[in-house]
């Protein structure tokens, strides 16, 4: 039927089905950050998943050579704009949690700068979200979170962390940030779930 | 002791929430810096307003804002004063 219609109209008003419910397509890559951009050197740049029997650490060197994704994705942002197709490479969560034991299912994840997100563990695995370190075949820079942001595009942006530098498991679901400041504890942007 | 519930906090919180905020003093829960709000640190992003510490760096309060509904975070603050009369 869409395609009838775009046919005959040469160009479409119907809304892309790759964008979710109150989201308006961007072109460009707005910057949001909620406090001054953390300079981390990779030299001293360390990532570290904590549970609750251990912590394991990767440095930057043994962090890049871990498999590497290309991961082509979408990104919704709750401030209402999306953008299609971005292009970025990084480490799957599930590579990281192969080396990983843990019985919790939730997941805090901890950055640079010392913001804080929530998700749970299962929302992280089977192919759902990455640590990434470059994006459109650059470096991440900074004030898009580099060194390494978590990038988890089928959640609202704000829990693709900026400055990721480590994720600690707990027993139970917990509010990170923003979430204890209005937003939501879950955040699906197919089903608006973008304030409490 | 007994309690009354919230709806006895009325009168006297109607003073805080009142006056210009950017005149009143905080503490910092974090350094225990005592400063007048305006001297804080603001960011700004899409999220919402961090105000930060100028001592510390720490979070003092998050603003957040829709088209129908505003939320104020005070996590850094332990407490607030504010000028009267
Ligand atoms: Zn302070």
């Amino acid at each position: 039927m869409s395609f009838i219609t775009r046919g005959f109209s040469g160009c479409s008003r119907e809304r892309d089905e790759r964008l979710p419910p109150g989201q308006t397509l961007v072109q460009d890559f707005p910057v949001l950050s909620a406090g001054p951009t953390p300079e981390v050197d990779t030299a001293e740049w360390e990532f570290t998943i904590r549970t609750e029997s251990s912590v394991h650490r990767w440095n930057w060197d043994e962090f890049t050579s871990l498999a590497i994704d290309d991961v082509d994705t979408d990104i919704h942002c709750v401030t209402h704009w999306s953008k299609l197709g971005t292009s970025w490479r990084g480490v799957s969560l599930d590579t990281l949690f192969e080396q990983v034991e843990t019985e919790q299912e939730y997941v805090m994840a901890h950055s640079y700068g010392g913001y804080t997100t929530n998700v749970p563990l299962d929302e992280l695995l089977d192919g759902k979200a990455w640590v990434a370190f470059e994006f459109d075949g650059e470096p991440l820079e900074p004030e898009h979170g580099g060194p390494a942001r978590l990038l988890v595009p089928h959640l609202y942006f704000w829990k693709s962390a900026k400055w990721v530098r480590g994720l600690v498991m707990m027993e139970q679901d917990e509010p990170g940030f923003w979430e204890q400041n209005g937003y939501h504890l879950h955040g699906d942007p197919w089903t608006e779930e973008r304030y409490w | 002791m007994q309690h009354v519930d919230g709806n006895a906090l009325a009168g006297p919180l109607a003073e805080f929430f009142s006056f210009d905020l950017t005149t009143a003093i905080a503490r910092c829960s974090g350094c225990g810096a005592v400063g007048e709000l305006a001297r804080t640190m603001v960011y700004r992003s899409g999220a919402g307003t961090v105000v930060r510490c100028s001592e510390c760096d720490q979070v003092l309060a998050t603003l957040v804002e829709t088209a129908d509904r505003a939320w104020i975070g005070l996590s850094g603050i332990s407490a607030i004063e504010v000028p009267r009369g």
